[in-house]
């Protein structure tokens, strides 16, 4: 399997304040991989960091065989890598269509196509012409999806996609993830819901204070050593 | 982002302290001994200094720790002015009563226009209060008791009320500008370390944050729009008393009421009080040396300020003491020891 | 008879406050951005187009052609290089820098043209005219402003809600900080958005230069009618910005009509009265 993306040793911070301690995580070819932890774990800062909203000069961060730390977001994006924000970020002003549309500014080629995206998702061509806040929480998930499809992305990065949504609707949502990666996209998912995370990533890492604390396939990791690695209960001294 | 721990040693930095303060206590004796050893023109000269020293703390009190960004503050001082000459000249209030009395027929009239004025945000308050101050100007010209477009002279005898001889009525104005700097320095200063204080430096520092923990900062932001308009237009007074004429143009002037003054706050150090005091002597000492360039004497003033805002937005005094930790004239808050780094 | 005729002329000197403050309002709206030498940057387009026409007999229609060329590359590279940098949170920077960039532009034009007030000689369309009855007639030039005026913003319109462009537009307006993660760069499209501010401003500039004499200290007053306009007609709001326009000239007529020295006073005061009455404009958007 080829590696798609690899950070080594990845620092960040947030003026003064260091949140990611040499963190090495990779993602192969047609992988769906999951980032799990506690909040403040640095999950978020993780995405933030390779996608180009944090600045990242100086570290180590390969994408595509490219080395991508430090370019500017839109750079990063144009290379292939696109994210769906936590809280959906939708634009306001912009209606459903227009949302997706601005998804393709960046004019890669690929099989994602505003058809293709409504087909994926069938409940937005109903709301097409509305509003992008005008919609169910589920269905405003759906537009930040196929927004960030609209790019033809490598890797789709999906920071906490579940949040706040009913069990019904995630269902839904996650149902899309097969679809997605037939594309060719790889995928990795932040969540806090580890049983999601679980079953759908074929590799998770475990976040806590800054640093991966575990890391591996799914059917390989047992309850124990996930719970120590989420909460620090028995790795206290060694993450300290 | 900058780290604004000091690289000094505590002790040195007292000692520097302690110096510029004897310093500063050094020249407001000798400012206070001024007419003793200085010549007319000298005399002239520091009252416009004092002058603007007042105007320049007042806008920093409004800019700086008030974060309500005017360009209208010529409103103040040219209503200050006239309604000194109105009260003096066809109320018969003598000249020292009618100063204080314009003063605050002024801030009253900072109660309306501010509640106008409140109504815009940010950068469109900065032009709200532009076009109250073109108000005033145009309405000034129309008024014929005042002479309309082209002004009007204070009478001789209504000067004269205020001292027999010339020289005499040069030391009693210079006393009044002195008064104005100090005030102006004093009053900032004791606002800062009263209960206001707080508020004030929490509104700088973060104007969210200061609303989360209970600062009613509209109010208070409006409070400081008005006490600033009295004290502007205590100034409008004063000026107008030394040139002892007035027009519409010279009364509202942008370029000379805030634009000026402006350049003065940034450049000494906006949101410090130490600042106004730097800027006033950088601007005079430019003015002395560069005013015969003319227009490009105001096209580096502006290319100045822009360099100001580009490199360090702290100005002169702000660099300082992020820098040093330095404090002249300490306000008594634990924040202002150690100020928090802003995030640029 | 006479006030028809004020409040007519009033209207189409509206579409010159509308043209005044359409690049202003272009400008707020896309990076919250209020451009204090906005006033300043139409004079010297007048005086550009003065300089080009009469100065090196060039003809109009190249002149008005190199005006705009050379506004949009100003514009564009003004926002790259300077005004980029004052953007964001803390509201001084950006409100210093254009104040100063006044100051010296005002101090430029009046070392390069000196105080004297000008005038551009606009020809035939300064004299042509329809009339409509005995004591109404429009002039050529006012008219040819209005329709600029609705011209002008009805190409606003058209490029904000039907174009790449302005999809692009109005999304960094709503959320700068994810629209890179849409392949956007944002000091990109605030240099675009600046640049077709900036060829408005020149369009407004050349029909100064033709309607009105200025001088190098004209552009504060057109600051502060532009921004009347658009506080009148609602921030965010382009054609509310045309109605703006259209009611701060048609007070100033009337005011005019009263008298000469209310003309710009009635104007100013029925800006504060709408600003008491209507805090968010007639056409409220945002």
């Amino acid at each position: 399997m080829t590696t798609l993306l690899e950070t080594r040793a990845l620092e960040a911070f947030y003026g003064d304040f260091q949140a990611l301690f040499g963190v090495d995580v990779t993602v192969g070819e047609g992988e769906t991989v999951a980032l799990i932890g506690a909040n403040g774990a640095g999950k978020s800062t993780f995405l933030r960091a390779i996608t180009g909203l944090l600045p990242a000069k100086g570290q180590k961060v390969s994408f595509d065989g490219q080395e991508i730390a430090g370019l500017p977001a839109d750079r990063i994006h144009k290379a292939g890598l696109a994210m769906v924000p936590e809280g959906r970020r939708l634009f306001p002003s912009l209606t459903v269509e227009e949302n997706l549309l601005i998804g393709a500014s960046g004019g890669r080629k690929g099989p994602w196509s505003l058809a293709k995206v409504y087909d994926l998702f069938p409940d937005l061509v109903a709301k097409k012409n509305n509003p992008g806040t005008a919609l169910s929480g589920g269905q405003q998930q759906m537009v930040a999806i196929g927004r960030a499809l609209m790019s033809n992305p490598r890797l789709l990065l999906c920071d906490e996609i579940s949040l706040g949504l009913a069990p019904k609707v995630i269902k839904d949502i996650y149902e899309a993830v097969p679809r997605i990666r037939e594309g060719g996209t790889s995928i990795l998912v932040v969540e806090q819901d580890v049983g999601q995370a679980m079953a759908v990533a074929s590799r998770v890492y475990c976040f806590m204070e800054g640093r991966v604390t575990l890391s591996g396939p799914p059917g390989e990791l047992t309850r124990a050593e996930i719970a120590a690695a989420y909460f620090g209960t028995k790795t206290d001294e060694e993450a300290a | 982002m900058t780290v604004t721990t000091p690289t000094m040693p505590a002790q040195r930095t007292n000692r520097i302290a302690l110096a510029l303060r004897l310093l500063l206590g050094l020249v407001t004796v000798a400012l206070a001994l001024a007419p003793v050893w200085a010549g007319r023109a000298d005399l002239r000269l520091l009252m416009e200094v004092l002058s603007f020293l007042a105007l320049a703390q007042m806008w920093n009190l409004l800019a700086g720790y008030s974060g309500l960004i005017s360009i209208g503050q010529q409103a103040f001082v040219g209503l200050g002015g006239y309604l000194f000459f109105a009260l003096a000249m066809f109320a018969g209030v003598p000249l020292l009563a009618a100063l204080p009395l314009a003063a605050l027929l002024t801030a009253l009239v900072a109660l309306p226009t501010g509640w106008i004025a409140f109504r815009l945000q940010g950068a469109y308050f900065a032009i709200g209060t532009w076009v109250i101050a073109e108000v005033f100007r145009l309405s000034a010209a129309q008024i014929g008791a005042l002479g309309g477009g082209s002004g009007i002279s204070l009478p001789v005898d209504l000067a004269r009320s205020l001292a027999e001889s010339r020289g005499a009525r040069e030391v009693v104005m210079y006393y009044i500008a002195f008064a104005l700097g100090l005030v102006s320095v004093l009053l900032v200063w004791m606002l800062l370390r009263s209960r206001w204080g707080l508020a004030l430096t929490a509104i700088r520092d973060s104007e969210p944050a200061a609303e989360a923990v209970g600062v009613a900062t509209r109010k208070v932001k409006f409070l400081i729009y008005v006490l600033t308009a009295g004290v502007t237009g205590l100034v409008g007074g004063f000026i107008f008393l030394q040139k002892l004429r007035i027009t519409p143009e010279a009364a509202f002037s942008i370029n000379d009421w805030t634009a000026f003054v402006i350049f003065i706050v940034v450049i000494g150090g906006i949101g410090t009080i130490e600042g106004p005091i730097i800027g006033v002597i950088v601007f005079f000492a430019l003015r002395e040396v560069a005013a015969d360039w003319g227009t490009w004497y105001l096209i580096g003033m502006g290319a100045i300020a822009i360099a100001v805002m580009l490199i360090d937005k702290r100005g002169i005094w702000g660099a300082v003491k992020a820098r040093y930790g330095l404090s002249i004239l300490p306000v008594g808050r634990v924040l202002d020891a150690a100020p928090p780094a802003k995030p640029d | 008879m006479v006030w028809v005729n004020a409040i007519v002329q009033g209207v189409l000197l509206g579409g010159l406050y509308a043209l005044f403050a359409a690049g202003l309002s272009l400008m707020f709206g896309v990076m919250r951005f209020v451009n204090l030498a906005h006033g300043d940057f139409i004079v010297t387009a007048a005086y550009l187009m003065l300089a080009l026409v009469t100065g090196f007999g060039i003809h109009p229609a190249f002149a008005v052609l190199f005006v705009l060329m050379a506004l949009a590359s100003a514009g564009y590279l003004n926002q790259r290089i300077l005004l980029n940098r004052v953007l964001g949170a803390d509201l001084l920077p950006p409100v210093l820098v254009t104040f100063g960039l006044s100051i010296i532009i005002q101090n430029a034009l009046l070392e390069v043209f000196s105080a004297d007030s000008r005038r551009l000689n606009a020809g035939w369309l300064d004299t042509a005219s329809f009339r409509l009855s005995e004591d109404i007639s429009i002039g050529a030039l006012p008219l040819l402003m209005f329709v600029a005026a609705v011209g002008v913003i009805a190409a606003m319109q058209f490029i904000f809600y039907r174009t790449a462009l302005g999809r692009m537009l109005r999304a960094t307006s709503d959320d700068p900080e994810i629209v890179p993660l849409m392949g956007g760069n944002n000091a990109h499209i605030f240099a675009i958005a600046t640049l077709i501010a900036s060829v408005v401003v020149g369009i407004a500039g050349i029909f100064l230069a033709m309607k009105t004499n200025f001088d190098p200290a004209a552009g504060p007053a057109r600051l502060l009618f532009a921004f009347e306009a658009v506080i009148i007609g609602g921030l965010g709001s382009l054609w509310g910005t045309l109605l703006g326009g259209v009611i701060l000239g048609v007070a100033q007529t009337i005011g005019a009509q009263i008298d000469a020295g209310y003309q710009i006073l009635a104007g100013h005061l029925v800006f504060l009265a709408i600003l008491v009455a209507r805090p968010r404009g007639l056409l409220p958007k945002m």
